[in-house]
This record gives C-alpha cells, structure tokens and sequence, in this order.
C-alpha cells in the first residue's frame, strides 16, 4: 500500500516530468536549439542534452526546450535562442554543453545576459 | 533523464481504427535508429476529440497537431521535426498565425470554443499510466473527502454544484446522492452505467478510453459519501479498449492500495468490479442495467422503489452515467462554486457532445452549457461538408428528437431542448442537411428501438412495431392523411404507457419530425414524393433530354441495362428495370440525370 506521503512523492516526480505537455501560456521562458544538418555536425545534440538536463535539475517546470531548423548562420552554430516572456531574443553562438549550462543557470534562472556568448559579446 | 519532447500518439477507437498501433510502433522503432529514444517520450493516449482528422499525432512541448498521420509519415516526422525541429508541413493541422507561426494545438478554432472538464486529461495522459493521472492531482480529491469532508459534506457540494445526471434524464445528481445515503442498510452499491447505446454516441467510451481513473475515483468518493464499499462498472463488451484499459486501471489502483482495503491508510475500504453488458440497448435503462449485472434477464424493473432504496442485489444503490462521474473530481477539487460559474440558470457546468452525420469536424466536444447549436455546428464542427444547407440536428438518438435549422440559435440546456420537444440525452449530435429525408430519419432510430426493445411491456413491444409499419407506409407513399393522426395518437399512447425510458421516448424522433417537418410527411403522402429523394420507392430517375450530349457514361454504368441510347442522341430509363441505385447519377458529368 502507498502512503499519502508516497503519493504525493508520484505526484511531484511526474509533474516535472511531465511539465512540457501543457501548451504554453505565454508565461514560459523558451530555450530554442538550432538542430538543422550544421547544427547537429557542429555538436547540437550534446548542447541539447545539457540543456534538458540542467533543466530538470533544477526542477524549471516554466522552461520549454525546442528544436528549430537552420537560420543561415551556419559557421556560428551551435545556435541556441532564450527568448524571455516580454524580452527580446538572446542568441548565443559556438555553444557547448559547458556554456549551456552556464546560459540556463546565468540568464534562465538568474536573468542575466551571459553576454560573452552572443554574437556581439564573441566579436569583442 | 528528463524528456525534452513527448510525442502522443492517439490510441481511442476511432485512431486505432485508423491503425495508430502501427504508428505507435514505427514511432518506436524509428525513434530508436536515430538514438533519440532516450530523450524523447512516446505515449498513447485516450481520444483528441477530433476523430474526423485521425489518425492524430500531437507533438509536445510545441503542441504541433499532426492529422491522417500514416505509418509510413512517422519517419519523416522523427527525421525533420523530432531531430531537426522543422515541423512536417504537409501533415499539419495547427493553424497558422498571422506572422506565419504555427498555433499551438489549444488555440485552433476546434478547440479554442471548447471547454474541457470532463476530458480534461483525454489526448494528454497515458490512461494506462497511473502515474500520469497522479500527476494531474488523481486521487486528490478522494483524499480530500475523507481527511477533510464528512459524507453529508460531500453530498452537500455536489448538490450545491447543481450538477446533472448526464446520461439524459438530468436528475439533480446530489439529491440522488442523498437519497442513496439516507437509505438504511448494512451493504450499499455504486454502480458506473457505463453501456452507452445510442447510434453515433461515444462520450462515455472515450472517457473509459482516456482517463478511466478518473471515473474509479469518482466511485470512490461516492462509496465514501453513501456508505459503500463496493463498485460496480457495467461497459458494453463491445468497447473493447475501455474494457482493457478500465482492468489495467483497477489492476493499478489495487497494488498502489488505492484500491481494497484501509485504502490509503486512511481506514475507507472500496473496491471495484467489472460486469460486461452484451450489447443490449434496453441494459443502459438503470434498472434492466442492475437485472443484467446481477446476471439475470437485462429487463427493465418497476419503479418504484427506486434504486436508491431497492437496486442491486436488492440493497440501496446509486448509480450514475460515466460522464456525470467524470464531473466529480473536478467538483471537489475546485469547490462548488467554480462548477456552478459555467452554464446557464438550471444547468451548470459543461456537455460532451459527440458531433456526428453531416459534419466536417466529427468527433468529440466539450462546451459550456448554454453555447448555442450553432456555435457547435458552424464553429466548433467546422460546417456542413460540401457547402450544404443545415437541415436539422438530431439530439438525444433514439430517445430524443431533431432541432430545426430555424431554432439554431437555441442555448443547449437540458430544459430549453425539453422546450422544442427533444431532450439532452447522453450527448450524441447527428448532423442533417438538405440531402437527408427527416421521415426516413424517424424510420431509422424507430427500427433501431423496434429492435431493442426487450418486450417485457405491450406499449413498446407492439405499439412502435406498428407505428414503425405506418412509417414505412409513408415512406413508400401508400399512407393517408389519417395514417398521420393516428400515428401522433399512437406516439402519446406509447409515451404515457410503456414501462421504462426505451418506450417512453421511442416515438420521440417521430413525434419531433412531425411537429417540425410536418409538410415533408405531406409531400410524402400526398404526392407521393420524397423531397429530399431519399425514400427509394419514391424516386425516378429520368433523363432531360436537353443536356443529355450522349456520352454513353451512364449506359455503361447502369448494373441493370435499364438505360438505352445513341451515341451523341439523348438517352432514355426504363422505369421498369432500373432499380434507382443511383449510379447513373454518379457518372453523368453534364448533371442530365435528375430524380
């Protein structure tokens, strides 16, 4: 038999699993990877991986992590987009998973710009 | 690790029909060969509600609606969209914005207008997860009621939600709550009428389908609220996946102990069995239903004594549709008041509505009570295919009758369709346009009751078998004026009479056809024509002879050689070999074949 308690524990465990179902109310903050053929070949799917993972540890029901195709800045990618409920797109450029997790734990949950990675903060 | 994408694969009938087991397992596969099966989670879920676009595959987190998805497209969308995040566009349903992005899957025009409590969970949980109605706070509001409620508390909210049974008669749902409670008795039962009949009605089976523990958890604070331990769900044996997916529910609620005995630990003992109907229309009756659970004779009893003193194996019972269930959860959870906010003066809260017949949106909704017919039809339902004209809604199936095109306007409750001599029934809207006969409408649900009915009373037995000949009479133009009045007569006769709600409502479809399309009988009578050229032995196909070029098309196809003719003369039926298939029709492309 269950406890209330072990219940409950079910009950938190797969709604952060299940947190991507709801459909997006505008209030998500959404964390978008560039996974076209260049992005994929320059190392999309590790970045991808960090991403979803540093999401889930720090248990961010309001993140929504998507994939979208190639913007035509291939010799930049990885390519990730956080685009902030209000705010304008931030994009960061030649990604890996060690910046990832420093853009989700800088600007996803802090509100930071880590703006060394964005094409801006690269060029200077 | 968590998944970044959930993929839903639609696993209700009428997609399963469609072979979504097929694509369910060449998602499974094709997620596997390009090592995606570790990030992204494939789930079958209960039915989207839009089964006219099935098979139906929703991708999450963007809420992308997939439609008429076929085993061989789900490479292409694990290819492009899974691994690459580029939508497939040509399977596309979701609408797209004005800036060219796509909508996600709850702000197209199908489901925007809806209002889902009921189905709150269907097309988004895996049913066969209890884990994932866990999630969505399952088995909270049983929680509530016991740690927090007393019985009469329970019974007092739901009276106070003003809820209404939903599987047609719109008895006050707490007062029979009360009553089942107030009855004295050492062993009391609740009993889930889950043996939906009516033609083209499936709220309840994709209710069962999508979220059955949301239906046992219903029961569970029923058992809790009148004093029972246990449970019965009574589901036709032709619904096969709801029976399946209602054993692995309760196989799982029994090893969490959310079943059985001390459930919870909270000291309440409930538990639930299944009885399986063999497809008896009369057993979704209550009192025929409790005949046939306790495994006799599925014939209607008299009442009283109601069930609620008298029922199951003769001990106090309460029993309520599945839909009515599906309400409760929500009722407890979110207070009375909340429920009581939605729908109109006497009926709160929402319908489902299974839309079917002459639609292009057919499948299952769920609307606020008081929306009217015509937001459902034109908004919601998408029109009538083919740019046709709205001729008539049927509600209630058999039991309940049709709603003209001039009251569209009505607001759907259950007393304003009492009003215009139909009535809300389980839900099953059948759509009719011009093209449809409403005599031969009437003919079809009142052979369908001929059919059911179980004969224990003369009124039912003999009365619509005879009101069913006078019908056919008129559709083959050998009735008389009179024939009319004594049909009516006989349609009061049989509503005062009959024993149980088959007979009391058969003649309905006969009685509201008449009342609203008494001119189409007329026509049928008087001048021996069917308007809407349905009724087959009212029909001649004849051939104009001024648009007729002679092609030969319809020569060709006729089955019967009934058509002679030159080529480049016009051609001429026999009227006494064709057979009025309509095949000739079909083929003539100069529309030189009229009826």
């Amino acid at each position: 038999m269950k406890t209330l308690a072990e219940l409950q524990a079910i009950r938190d465990r797969m709604k952060s699993q299940m947190a991507s179902r709801g459909t997006a109310d505008g209030s998500d903050i959404k964390i978008v990877v560039g996974m076209a053929t260049c992005g994929i070949a320059a190392g999309a799917r590790p970045v991808l991986n960090a991403i979803v993972e540093e999401v889930e540890n720090r248990k961010l029901t309001n993140v929504k992590v998507t994939q979208t195709g190639c913007i035509g800045m291939c010799k930049l990618e990885p390519l990730v987009d956080v685009i902030m409920p209000g705010k304008e797109k931030v994009t960061y450029v030649h990604v890996t998973p060690e910046k990832a997790r420093r853009i989700v734990a800088g600007h996803v949950v802090n509100g930071n710009v880590v703006t060394e990675y964005t094409v801006d903060g690269e060029k200077a | 690790m968590l998944e970044r994408a959930h993929i839903l694969v639609c696993g209700g009938t009428g997609c399963t029909s469609g072979n979504s087991n097929k694509i369910y397992s060449e998602f499974q596969t094709r997620l596997k060969e390009q090592g995606l099966d570790k990030e992204v989670k494939l789930i079958m879920t209960g039915c989207f509600g839009l089964c006219a676009r099935g098979p139906i595959v929703v991708v999450y987190p963007e809420g992308t609606f997939y439609q008429h998805v076929k085993p061989e497209d789900v490479a292409e969308i694990v290819g492009e969209h899974i691994l690459k995040g580029r939508p497939v566009e040509r399977l596309l349903h979701s609408e797209k914005e004005e800036d060219g992005s796509l909508k996600a899957i709850n702000e197209t025009d199908f489901y925007k207008r809806q209002k889902r409590v009921v189905l709150r969970n269907c097309g988004i949980i895996n049913p066969e997860s209890i884990d994932e109605y866990l999630a969505y706070d399952g088995y909270k509001a049983y929680e509530k009621v016991v740690t927090e409620m007393t019985p009469q508390g329970v019974i007092d909210e739901i009276k106070k939600s003003g809820l209404r049974g939903r599987g047609g008669g719109g008895f006050s749902t707490g007062m029979k709550w009360q009553f089942a409670h107030d009855s004295v008795s050492d062993v009391k039962y609740v009993v889930c009428n889950a043996d939906e009949g009516d033609p083209g009605a499936f709220m309840d089976r994709s209710l069962l389908e999508g979220d059955p523990h949301a239906v046992i958890e219903a029961m569970m604070i029923a058992g809790y609220a009148i004093g029972a331990r246990q449970g019965y769900i009574y589901v036709r044996a032709e619904y096969p996946i709801a029976v399946q997916r209602l054993e692995i529910a309760i196989g799982q609620a029994r090893e969490y102990g959310i079943l059985g005995k001390n459930i919870m630990g909270l000291g309440h003992d409930f538990d639930i069995e299944l009885r399986l109907g063999a497809g008896a229309f009369v057993c979704g009756e209550e009192t025929a239903l409790l005949n046939s659970t306790e495994g006799k004779r599925g014939e209607p009893r008299q009442r009283p004594p109601f069930p609620a003193v008298k029922g199951l194996f003769e001990k106090p019972t309460l029993i309520n549709n599945v839909e009515t269930y599906g309400n409760i959860t929500q009722i407890i959870l979110n207070g009375a008041d909340w429920f009581a906010s939605m729908g109109t003066e006497k009926s709160k809260g929402t319908k489902v509505f299974a839309l079917g017949g002459k639609i292009n949106n057919t499948g299952l909704v769920e609307i606020p009570m008081g929306t009217t017919l015509r937001t459902i039809i034109e908004e919601i339902g998408g029109g009538i295919p083919h740019g046709k004209k709205f001729k008539a809604a049927q509600t209630g199936g058999p039991s309940g009758g049709c709603i003209p095109a001039q009251l569209i306007d009505t607001k759907i409750d259950y007393d304003n369709l009492i009003a215009i001599g139909s009535m809300m029934g389980s839900g099953g809207l059948i759509v009719m346009d011009e093209d449809n006969c409403m005599v031969d409408i009437a003919k079809f649900f009142l052979e369908f009751t001929v059919d059911e009915s179980c004969g224990k009373c003369t009124p039912c037995r003999i009365g619509n078998k005879r009101l069913y000949e006078m019908l056919d009479a008129v559709t083959k133009g050998k009735a008389t004026m009179e024939d009319l009045d004594k049909m009516e007569q006989l349609c009061y006769y049989i509503k005062e009479n009959s024993l149980c709600g088959l007979g009391q409502t058969a003649p309905n479809p006969v009685l509201s056809t008449l009342k609203y399309f008494r001119d189409e009988y007329v026509e049928h009578v008087k001048n021996k024509r069917c308007p809407a050229g349905v009724c087959k032995a009212l029909v001649s196909y004849k051939i104009n002879p001024d648009a007729c070029i002679g092609c030969g098309l319809c020569k060709r196809n006729c089955p019967v050689g009934a058509i002679s003719g030159d080529i480049k003369q016009p051609h001429v039926i026999d009227a006494s070999k064709c057979i009025k298939c309509g095949a000739c029709v079909q083929a003539c492309r100069k529309n030189a074949i009229v009826k």
